[in-house]
């Protein structure tokens, strides 16, 4: 059992949730996710941890409301208990100093971003920052990634904040302005996706960490395949960074849909059982 | 340590009691019994639920079925017993009316009675070396059944004898993993006074018990019990921890662990590589499984969904691939098919799981093998190309090799596919200590009689030994790697 010590609604869609786990606290590094459950009947689903704090013992997951177990979890307080939470798993990411570190960071993807953008900072690296969002209501953590950016670009779908555009044309303009290192890409998978393709043209080596469908997150169940290089790999035990330059980012999107159905009838039980929407 | 055996079953055998009840039948008059059959639920039924299949022995069935039992004064059916159970000795137990001690017998050296009963291929192993079976030519003494049905006895009874304990050692032991073989080992090393911790990486204790095999061959709360009987013996458990994720070894070793036991399973399943696997729809054995077993997934109150799909292949041939063909069939396919590519001789699962398939209306295509999926515009699976195969020279298994039929390829409509083709060890323990010797399969290298790995005080067992067995040769590796244990700790207090 895991008790939540501090919640927060982000926007109206994301909430952000500090959680007890002072084991997955004090060894967690960038790029590690967890693994949750919310009470008996819950199902298990994987978050990336965007923060941790190893003195209080405690992990900060942020989560956007899609379906049930995002809603159920949207509703939870401070002082209720979560009944699972494993981890840390996945490969955490390659942090060295290189140069110049461009991030780009779409939706709630800004989320794993965060700890990773900190990690280059710390490592010595010049990072500048591209955090895209629908608009300016739903962008989060903008504080947080400026205090670990030189540089700072936002780019907003109506051009409510920032400038207007999509995160690709903030990548574009660094790309062209000066040499980039190594990118690091994190949000949907058509975002990274084209993303990738945009440090593509530029030869940028980019990483993109990718958040697909997980039972148990240690290799056990193969839900989280996705191809890449040609190659299938499992994301909790292979990843969850890879190559962004070589996923199969459209089997990947295929493979986010797999339980589309289940998940919409699931909902709908949910809010006919009388949960707000 | 064999003759002490020998000796310790012969003195048992010279018991008062056993040679009373030797004697109170003719050999004959035993042989002639016709062995029992397991009463089973009616196929068409139990197609439609988790109920369990097989449903026990009655008492009276289970006197009759221990008299069969010679008592032979060379018992060679406990020579085929991984855990070396006294066979004999409990079914004359049975025999003498006496359940409650024919259970002891049995938790004496198996911690997991009720379980073995029910799904361990006692047919290959203590069964197959029956005297009845080697001599006579005669169907076995059902060794199994009157296992299932001693543990089954004593668990209804509410009288559940919980195995004496040793004065602890002071010495604490850490078990990777709640699996058959971790719950073996701390069995042993619980009764023989170590201070045992069980660490488990999911939210629930058994392993492949809980997640892998399926409600309707073994009850969920047929394992709790035994767990929970464990637990009572001061088994410590603690779920939702990785090793080598939450805390490393030598995390662990600094928190007072002596010894370590890693029985992290097989837990990566196989795939065949082959065009369109990854189409939705196309499932591993172990997610499937997992999802309805472990996360509940057919019941609409739990929030893991499933596919509960209409056409189901299933590729394979063992155990995995009738658990999941046949759960597949209890979530309402209207077809559900096997596709394995060798004949029905060959295939790895027991006899009694293919003839439970055969008669809940599971279609076999035997000899048949998948070249590609096809999927609709969203990605989902809708089609299987397959080939034809025919049997040609045994190969390094023994088994006769698959030879493709060209030209025989044909389309079958899937939309569901489940592959239960095997497992592979699983990587997270091993590459979090990159001074463990491993095999060319990812497998743990071990001592075969001490289960010790290349790094000292840790043993391994089970699937992330042998790269995916059967619960009871796991089961034996554990008590195996108790013993291993035992001896590595001891060693080391004279130091």
């Amino acid at each position: 059992m895991n008790r939540i010590v501090e919640k927060e609604m982000l926007n109206k869609n994301v909430v952000k949730l500090v959680i007890e786990a002072p084991r997955i606290a004090s060894k967690r590094m960038a790029g590690h996710f967890v693994i949750i459950k919310i009470d008996e009947k819950g199902e298990r689903i994987p978050l990336t941890i965007a923060d941790a704090d190893p003195e209080t013992g405690t992990i900060t997951l942020i989560i956007q409301r899609v379906g049930v177990t995002s809603h159920k979890l949207s509703l939870m307080e401070a002082g209720d208990m979560l009944e699972d939470v494993v981890g840390p798993l996945g490969h955490a990411t390659e942090v060295e100093k290189l140069g110049t570190v461009l991030c780009a960071g779409g939706g709630v993807g800004i989320a794993p971003l965060l700890p990773i953008a900190r990690s280059f900072k710390e490592a010595g690296n010049r990072v500048i920052t591209v955090l895209a969002a629908r608009n300016r209501e739903l962008l989060i953590l903008e504080e947080e990634i400026r205090a670990c950016s030189d540089e700072v670009i936002i780019m907003t779908d109506d051009g409510s904040y920032g400038r207007q555009g999509l995160v690709t044309h903030g990548m574009e303009e660094i790309l062209e302005r000066e040499k980039v290192h190594l990118a690091v890409a994190i949000g949907p998978a058509i975002m990274m996706k084209f993303a990738a393709l945009t440090t593509a043209k530029y030869n940028v080596k980019t990483i993109a960490s990718l958040n697909t469908i997980m039972v148990d997150g240690t290799g056990m169940c193969g839900a989280c395949r996705v191809s890449v290089g040609g190659k299938t790999k499992f994301v909790c035990v292979d990843g969850p960074e890879f190559d962004a330059h070589l996923v199969d980012y459209d089997e990947m999107i295929m493979r986010l849909g797999g339980y589309d159905k289940q998940e919409r009838e699931a909902y709908d039980r949910y809010v006919a059982a009388g949960n707000g929407a | 340590m064999a003759e002490q055996v020998q000796e310790y079953l012969k003195v048992e055998r010279q018991q008062p009691w056993r040679e009373e009840l030797r004697k109170a039948m003719k050999a004959k008059e035993r042989t002639d019994i016709t062995r029992v059959k397991m009463p089973e639920e009616d196929p068409h039924f139990r197609a439609t639920n988790s109920n369990e299949v097989n449903l026990g022995l009655t008492k009276e069935m289970a006197l009759q079925e221990a008299r069969r039992c010679l008592d032979c004064a060379n018992p060679t059916c406990i020579t085929g017993c991984p855990v070396n159970i006294n066979i004999p000795k409990f079914i004359k137990r049975i025999e003498q009316g006496d359940f409650l001690d024919a259970a002891r017998v049995l938790k004496d050296t198996n911690t997991l009675p009720a379980v073995c009963g029910r799904v361990c291929p006692q047919e290959v192993q203590c069964e197959v070396n029956c005297f009845y079976v080697q001599k006579l030519g005669k169907e076995a003494v059902a060794i199994g059944h009157l296992e299932r049905f001693a543990a089954d006895y004593e668990r209804d009874s509410g009288n559940i004898s919980v195995p004496e304990v040793a004065e602890k050692n002071g010495a604490k032991v850490a078990v990777i993993g709640s699996g058959p073989s971790g719950l073996a080992v701390a069995g042993d090393l619980i009764k023989w006074g170590y201070d045992v911790t069980v660490f488990e990486a999911l939210h629930e204790i058994g392993g492949v018990l809980k997640y892998g095999i399926p409600e309707f061959r073994l009850p969920n709360v047929i394992v709790d019990v035994e767990i929970d009987n464990l637990r009572r013996m001061g088994v410590k458990f603690e779920t939702n921890f990785i090793v080598g994720k939450t805390a490393g070894i030598e995390e662990l070793k600094s928190e007072g662990f002596e010894a370590f036991f890693i029985g992290s399973g097989a837990g990566l399943p196989n795939f065949m590589n082959i065009p369109g696997e990854n189409y939705t729809g196309i499932f591993s054995s172990n997610e499937y499984l997992t999802r309805v077993n472990l996360m509940n997934a057919s019941n609409d109150e739990y929030d893991t969904p499933v596919y509960s799909g209409n056409h189901v292949a299933v590729i394979g041939g063992g155990n995995t691939a009738m658990d999941s063909v046949r759960t597949a069939k209890r979530l309402g396919a209207e077809k559900a098919m096997i596709i394995y590519r060798r004949s029905l001789e060959e295939m790895p699962a027991r006899v009694e799981e293919v003839k439970h398939a055969m008669e809940e209306g599971v279609e076999f295509l035997n000899l048949n093998n998948p070249l590609e999926y096809y999927a609709d515009e969203r990605g989902q699976v809708n089609r299987m190309k397959v080939q034809k195969m025919e049997l040609g020279e045994p190969d390094s298994s023994g088994r006769r090799r698959p030879v493709p039929l060209e030209g025989s390829e044909y389309f079958i409509d899937v939309d569901t596919v489940i592959v239960a083709i095997g497992v592979s060890p699983n990587p997270i323990i091993p590459s979090s200590m990159p001074e463990l010797e491993m095999s060319d399969w990812g497998t743990i290298k071990v001592n075969k009689e001490t289960m010790e790995s290349s790094v000292p005080g840790v043993f391994a067992g089970g699937d992330i030994v042998r790269g995916g067995a059967t619960v009871i040769l796991a089961m034996g590796d554990g008590r195996k790697a108790a013993r291993g244990i035992d001896e590595y700790v001891k060693a080391r207090k004279k130091k």
